[in-house]
């Protein structure tokens, strides 16, 4: 390990210019002529619009414009879409999918639907104005609930009876139910995934440029995926060809998957900015993030464990309902199915899974992914299961978890329900995690603990998630419209410093740091002469962008295959001139050697020579550029074991987190420091959830945590610091054998928390968040 | 309405400028001074995103009208390094790894020297408990913490 090569705790290159206040994100950029966008909003979760006036807005002082969905319709811009169809039950082909309008045509059907757009020269003119446009509605009764939605007396879409998209399934049912009829012991819970809101801390903002001289757009947005932003914004969309749309993600302040998808106000913004011939900026006020912002999670399940009498898994049958909004948000219809369903078998050799899944269409907000996406769904439903199944059993929840796991020797290990793991050591993450949380002293905790009066209880998570998304063809045959491979494209300089275009995304991961130590790895060039460039759709090459943790498992792949070819080339470069043959080159530390001797050329020399090739091998381009597109051969699989250890006042149902133990196996780990700060805000983000978050709707589908006073998020008095380690089996199926591990921490930590805190209370279940009065209530019943 | 005309002291710069009524500081100090370092993340205090200093004391530049801060003296997160030099906390930001994303950071590092100036010897409850103003959504808050405790220790010459 070099200094600052893989597995170097390498100080993070791009906080520099954070920590100044010289970041660059959305918002602080401004260009000359700007005006400003304010969007008109429902009030209402539910209605027809009969009419709007906007006379007397268009009057207001500073409105350059007020756009409605008639014209933008009249102009050809499409719809927003979902980009992943869902086959269903009983040969159906297609999900419901009803029509999205950017802006409403003739009725809204959340709180915060886009009715039009209000152009003026300042913010403050905008809202204003805004509030002047007089939209006749007729309210119409609201469908609100995840569990109630199917079939409701008021169907939202006509597109989707019964408000349902799809009735999806997985696995095999008939083997599961002939497991049930065989088993000794069968454990049964009703479970809640309540529904949160991402609040990535920087708002999502866009500011939309035509330039009437070249027919190009410019389009600054807060995205993950810039490329799949201009992809889908064009083709699907037609809002500008594709080769004259520029878009451009500068620094992104935290995503969690909801800076992913294509929403109305980029698209509206970009297509009004050529109708009204001057720049457009909008950004997000924090209640139009909250009402606006895809949410995530929101399932209802039933879930039925069946074991043998010593506690081996038979089978596993799960019914959820999966709330997904008002409109498909862009990969809404994969995150309850593909990837919530495919994960039911855990770390387990459960043989027999059936799930099926009925995503429905509810008056709120569009639910998307969110850190995690249908992972943390899952891994909460199967550990909560478990974990209530060994209590019942009276077995100890660590041994039933060690009875179950896949074993290190079965890899590949196909489980039933799609995935094939490729490697991992479940039980040794077990180990360290229950030593690291010195498990073997809880009872005396526990009994020091009720000594004083508390309560005292151990949770645990054993997960796994599927990363490294995904092979193209695999998501094709799923249904996903797009490949989800990634791009690198490394350019040596003359002078030998080196700048690396890829088409991930950074929004608060480190690349510019991670993605440098790879290359200084394999390349031998010092990490400061090395340049990290994303985000820009004009410089790089296309790619997939931010998500599902995949940057460095497909990206950072991706990098590693374009700096072969750099050595592949420059091999031949340095073989002609040391006089040597190709085959006697040798590479390493940046140095290309003829082997057995001290003949040596550095890459910078190599650089140059290719640059001015006055002496240079016949047949070989000038130039030290290469580009290369890694589609993975599979998911990666992360796992590992959280423990969650509790103290709780009975009196008050204040819950203490009082040691938080993780342990991981990512596999090759490129900067430590890193890594453990994402485990360490998944965590913090699991915790909110399992604790504090939770986004709710009257019955009138007003959502009533929209602000920072409603909505708790968790605050740096609210959590401890962790105790996080790792272990590792590298991935045998990527060059890096890396995992990725941007999720892991909001997969693993909700029910290692519910774990403890029920264990604390007597067993009963607590649906999230566990709030101070819920655990008080569970304390109570438990006296 | 006419404008006002306002004179401040802005990291030691005498600085004049023009404010509308309804512009908070945070406003002023974005759109109409570039101090672009301090961010808007709820325009209603409850986020601590846009945290400086004035007169000595960290308010939520979002609640403060740009015409209150006539004569004022206000710091911001561009004021903290002195030249080249980082503050200490900027330095103990790096060397911990307590950032992320970086749109929440100019607001804890503003609010955690207030801190230090008031208390330079905070236990760790102190520092969360003072810093249950500033939300985070990437960290965890965990570095966050250490690297203040640590800023605060090598400035007390530990």
């Amino acid at each position: 390990m070099t200094e600052t090569g893989i597995g170097a705790a390498v100080r993070r290159t791009e906080d520099q210019r954070f920590l100044t206040g010289n970041g660059n994100y959305t918002d602080d950029i401004n260009v000359f002529g700007q005006t400003y966008a304010a969007f008109v909003r429902s009030p209402h979760a539910h209605a027809k619009i009969n009419g709007i006036n906007s006379t007397a807005a268009a009057a207001a002082d500073g409105v350059v414009a007020i756009l409605t969905g008639e014209e933008l319709a009249a102009d050809g811009v499409g719809p927003l879409i979902c980009g992943w169809n869902i086959a269903g039950k009983n040969g159906v082909e297609a999900h419901n999918s009803p029509v999205h309008h950017a802006l409403a045509m003739g009725k809204v059907n959340y709180v915060g639907d886009h009715v039009a757009l209000v152009v003026a020269e300042t913010q403050a003119q905008a809202d204003s104005a805004a509030e002047m446009v007089e939209v006749d509605y007729e309210e119409l009764p609201a469908v609100i609930g995840t569990g109630k939605a199917l079939n409701h007396a008021t169907t939202i879409h006509e597109e989707a009876p019964g408000n349902m998209c799809y009735d999806w399934e997985i696995g095999d049912a008939s083997a599961t139910d002939a497991a049930f009829a065989n088993a000794a012991h069968t454990t049964t819970i009703e479970i809640v995934n309540n529904r949160v809101i991402p609040n990535a801390m920087e708002p999502r903002a866009c500011l939309a440029q035509f330039n009437k001289g070249t027919g190009d757009w410019t389009l600054h947005v807060t995205s993950q995926n810039p490329h799949v932003h201009r992809l889908v914004m064009s083709a699907f969309n037609g809002v500008a060809p594709e080769h004259k749309l520029r878009v451009i993600a500068p620094d992104v302040g935290g995503g969690f998957g909801s800076k992913i998808f294509i929403y109305a106000e980029e698209v509206v913004c970009t297509w009004a900015t050529r109708k009204v011939g001057r720049p457009i900026k909008w950004t997000a006020k924090r209640s139009e993030s909250f009402l606006c912002d895809a949410h995530g999670r929101d399932h209802v399940s039933k879930a039925e464990l069946a074991l043998d009498a010593d506690g081996k898994f038979l089978g596993l049958r799960v019914n959820t309902k999966a709330n997904l909004g008002s409109y498909l948000s862009t990969f809404a219809s994969a995150v309850p199915t593909y990837m919530y369903a495919t994960l039911l078998a855990g770390t387990y050799t459960t043989p027999a899974i059936y799930c099926d899944v009925q995503g429905v269409f509810t008056n709120t907000a569009p639910v998307d992914a969110y850190r995690g996406a249908g992972r943390p769904e899952a891994t909460y439903l199967l550990e909560r299961v478990v974990e209530t199944a060994a209590r019942e059993m009276n077995i100890d929840p660590a041994d039933l978890r060690r009875r179950n796991y896949i074993q290190p020797d079965a890899f590949p290990y196909q489980t039933p329900v799609v995935h094939q793991y490729d490697i991992g050591d479940y039980g040794a993450s077990l180990d360290k995690a229950c030593d690291m949380a010195d498990v073997g002293g809880f009872a005396a905790r526990r009994a020091d603990s009720e000594s004083r009066g508390k309560r005292r209880g151990l949770g645990y998570s054993s997960y796994i998630e599927a990363c490294g998304i995904a092979p193209s063809a695999a998501v094709g045959a799923l249904g996903g419209g797009v490949g989800l491979w990634e791009s690198a494209d490394i350019r040596f300089n003359a002078t030998g410093s080196v700048t690396v275009m890829t088409g991930t995304h950074n929004h608060g991961q480190g690349h510019e740091t991670a993605f440098a130590q790879v290359i200084s790895e394999k390349l031998g060039v010092p990490i400061e002469n090395i340049e990290i460039v994303e985000g820009d759709t004009d410089k790089g090459p296309f790619g997939m962008g931010t998500y599902g943790s995949r940057s460095i498992a497909v990206g950072g792949s991706a990098i590693v295959k374009a700096a072969d070819k750099i050595v592949e080339k420059g091999k031949k470069i340095a073989a002609h001139c040391l006089e040597a043959a190709e085959d006697d080159i040798e590479f390493a530390g940046g140095n290309f050697t003829v082997a057995g001797t001290d003949k040596v050329m550095n890459i910078a020399e190599v650089a140059f020579t290719a640059y001015v090739p006055h002496n240079y091998p016949e047949g070989v381009e000038p130039g030290l550029h290469e580009q290369a597109f890694y589609d993975p051969l599979n998911f990666s699989f992360p796992a590992g074991v959280h423990i969650c250890e509790v103290e709780i006042d009975p009196t008050t149902g204040e819950t203490e987190i009082v040691n938080y133990t993780a342990v991981d196996d990512f596999g090759t780990i490129i900067n430590p420091m890193i890594v453990e700060g994402q485990v360490h805000g998944g965590i913090g983000q699991g915790v909110g959830q399992a604790m504090l978050e939770g986004a709710n709707y009257d019955e009138n589908g007003q959502l009533v945590t929209g602000s920072y006073m409603d909505y708790t998020m968790p605050r740096a008095d609210n959590l401890p610091n962790f105790n996080v380690g790792t272990t590792s089996t590298p991935s045998p199926l990527n060059p890096l054998g890396v995992k990725g591990a941007g999720e892991a921490g909001a997969i693993a930590s909700p029910p290692a928390v519910i774990n403890a805190i029920t264990d604390a209370c007597g067993g009963a279940m607590i649906d999230m968040p566990a709030t101070q009065e819920k655990v008080w209530q569970a304390c109570q019943a438990a006296e | 309405m006419a404008k006002y005309h306002i004179t401040a002291e802005i990291n030691g710069d005498e600085t004049e400028y023009l404010c509308e009524p309804e512009q908070t500081l945070l406003d002023v100090l974005r759109d109409e001074l570039n101090y672009t370092g301090t961010k808007e993340g709820c325009g209603s205090g409850d986020c601590g995103a846009c945290t400086v200093m004035m007169n000595g004391r960290h308010v939520c530049s979002c609640l403060v009208l740009g015409a209150e801060a006539n004569g004022a003296k206000i710091e911001t997160v561009e004021g903290m390094a002195d030249g080249d030099n980082l503050h200490p906390l900027q330095e103990k930001f790096i060397e911990h790894a307590a950032l992320q994303c970086g749109i929440c950071t100019p607001g804890i590092l503003v609010a955690s020297k207030a801190l230090l100036e008031r208390n330079p010897d905070p236990t760790e409850t102190e520092v969360r408990y003072w810093l249950a103003g500033n939300l985070c959504r990437c960290t965890g808050y965990d570095k966050i913490i250490r690297a203040v405790m640590d800023a605060a220790s090598e400035m007390r010459g530990n």
